[in-house]
């Protein structure tokens, strides 16, 4: 099983959901989040002084699949989120170990 | 609504005034002071709309962590001025011809305002040629109120909330009727000739140089100015701030439009039109200056300054709505708007930290607006208006100096560092305005 973390554009949400949901993947999490990288943010003029906003509106999306889809899912979501702009986001893929489904109990692949 | 009612209410009325002076026009004596008295209460109502204004400004240009002390603020303030201008201020303000110093201070002071009785007669009325004394009072006190509403904004963010509305209860029962009683209670820059129609230097300037005064004395917010940069502090909810932008504009009406004193004429319904026109037509090219100024000079508008270029416009117009054109309405008005945007950096480098930009708007506007006067209005002289400019600074700024020093020094006006860090609906009030959203400030 592999865990995948998205942070994308917040604009680009809805494109990557139903990229997602075209390859069957059957749930995900998003959480609306700040951050920066290399850009260090941007900077904007407020009544005539200039201030750097740090930390820009992103989304984050989150996904428990199985190891088979991991490279369809990985790359869906760099295609639906891509701008080819500064601040597209970033895509990590981590092992995941174990999963319950709360409502059943069941474990592993079957609580994804 | 037809016509035709109104027409018959205004033959009755010519059929129950009794016959006059020759000055009486033709709806008869009863009828201009019900006319009048109607022109008071509408302009009033909108002009204590503008409290609204006012609150929804500030509450949208400070930051959340703040916003509940600021319409707390505001609410008070806008009681006590009520409390103040009662108790003092009315008579303070309109000696009606009785001073004990001359031109200077009323033999009236201190009284409390009495009304007329209930169900007066025409006979027992206070002034029959003008209108009646309740409805005078009331639109006067807004006036007396919307002074108080300036200093406010400036001073956001960081002053304690009681010796704030020790401060205005001074301002509106003794520093704002004091000096309007020079010029709109007869005093002596009346008999000078200085002219303020509607108070850009009574009103507006008077609540820019308090709030000045404040800001000194209270130094800038914590981190504003960092290092020889000028920090900037972005408020919480412009759509507020926008809102109550168009609030002022639409109360406005009533604050210049009122100022004729008079509706029961051809002559005076046309000239409260003309203000209203004007009015509108000054807050227009005061934003519209600030808008095209912004994206000039910075690449991208920004949206405060075309709030408070409106505003400037509308402080501008204020000393004088009734004589220019419309045209000359948008030059006085864009001027205010070229004033804003040129004044609220300027102040930055000062360090002055005026958090919503009332000191550009209403003191530096209000200058500017007084000295127009005479570009179209031949009664003015740029002599007699810079000499009232130049008393009613010095007047409302040393008096309000006075009066932050000695709360600052008795009670101490600024909240603790970490009471400002932590923002004031914290410390002053345990109550946020916004108890279910996010973290942020």
């Amino acid at each position: 099983m592999k865990y995948v973390i998205g942070i994308i554009q917040p604009a680009k949400l809805e494109l990557v959901r139903e990229a997602l949901a075209s390859l069957g993947v059957s749930g995900m999490t998003v959480g609306e989040v700040q951050g920066y990288g290399r850009q260090k943010g941007k900077s904007e003029i407020y009544r005539g002084a200039e201030y750097a906003v740090n930390f820009l509106p992103k989304v984050k999306l989150e996904l428990a699949i199985d190891s088979d889809q991991a490279d369809a899912v990985v790359k869906a979501i760099k295609e639906a989120a891509h701008t080819d702009k500064i601040g597209d986001g970033k895509i990590f893929v981590l092992d995941l170990v174990h999963a319950v489904r709360i409502r059943t109990g069941e474990t592993g692949k079957a609580a994804l | 609504m037809t016509l035709q009612p109104v027409t018959k209410l205004l033959a009755s009325l010519m059929l129950i005034g009794i016959s006059g002076p020759a000055l009486a026009s033709e709806v008869g004596v009863h009828g201009v002071f019900i006319l009048n008295s109607l022109l008071f209460l509408i302009g009033g109502f909108l002009v204590m709309f503008m409290a609204a204004g006012f609150c929804m400004l500030e509450a949208g240009l400070v930051r959340a962590k703040n916003t509940t002390t600021q319409l707390t603020k505001n609410i008070a303030l806008f009681s006590l001025a009520s409390v103040g201008y009662y108790l003092i201020g009315y008579n303070l303000m309109y000696p009606l011809g009785a001073w004990s110093v001359d031109g200077v201070l009323s033999a009236l002071f201190p009284a409390i305002a009495v009304l007329e009785p209930v169900g007066v007669a025409a006979e027992a009325v206070d002034d029959l040629a003008y209108a009646s004394t309740a409805s005078d009072y009331f639109f006067q006190l807004m006036f007396c109120a919307a002074t108080a509403s300036i200093v406010s904004g400036t001073v956001a963010e960081r002053i304690k909330l009681w010796p704030f509305l020790a401060f205005t209860f001074i301002l509106t029962a003794f520093i704002y009727p004091l000096q309007a009683s020079w010029k709109w209670g007869g005093g002596f820059l009346d008999a000078a000739g200085f002219l303020d129609f509607a108070g850009s230097s009574v009103v507006h300037s008077v609540g820019g140089w308090a709030a000045l005064a404040g800001a000194l004395i209270l130094g800038p917010r914590l981190g504003k100015y960092k290092d020889g940069r000028v920090v900037p502090m972005p408020g919480a909810n412009l759509p507020l701030a926008t809102l109550g932008t168009f609030i002022l504009w639409l109360g406005w009406f009533g604050f210049n439009g009122g100022s004729q004193l008079a509706m029961g004429s051809i002559g005076d319904v046309a000239d409260v039109s003309r203000i209203f026109a004007n009015t509108n037509a000054a807050a227009a090219m005061g934003a519209i200056v600030a808008l095209v100024m912004t994206q000039l000079l910075y690449g991208k508008v920004d949206l405060t300054m075309v709030l408070n270029g409106a505003l400037a416009g509308l402080v501008s117009i204020t000393a004088e709505p009734l004589t220019p054109s419309l045209g000359m309405a948008s030059l006085i008005g864009g001027v205010g708007g070229v004033i804003v945007v040129l004044a609220v950096p300027f102040l930055d480098k000062l360090k002055i930290d005026d958090v919503v930009g009332a000191i550009p708007v209403h003191l530096l506007a209000g200058i500017w607006g007084t000295i127009a006067v005479v570009l179209t209005n031949s009664d003015a002289s740029l002599g007699t208006q810079l000499y009232g400019i130049i008393v009613i600074g010095l007047f409302a700024f040393i008096a309000s100096a006075l009066v932050w020093f000695v709360l600052d020094k008795a009670l101490g006006i600024r909240v603790s560092e970490e009471d400002e860090l932590a923002g004031l609906d914290n410390s002053e009030l345990g109550m946020d305005s916004y108890p279910e959203f996010s973290t942020q400030s």
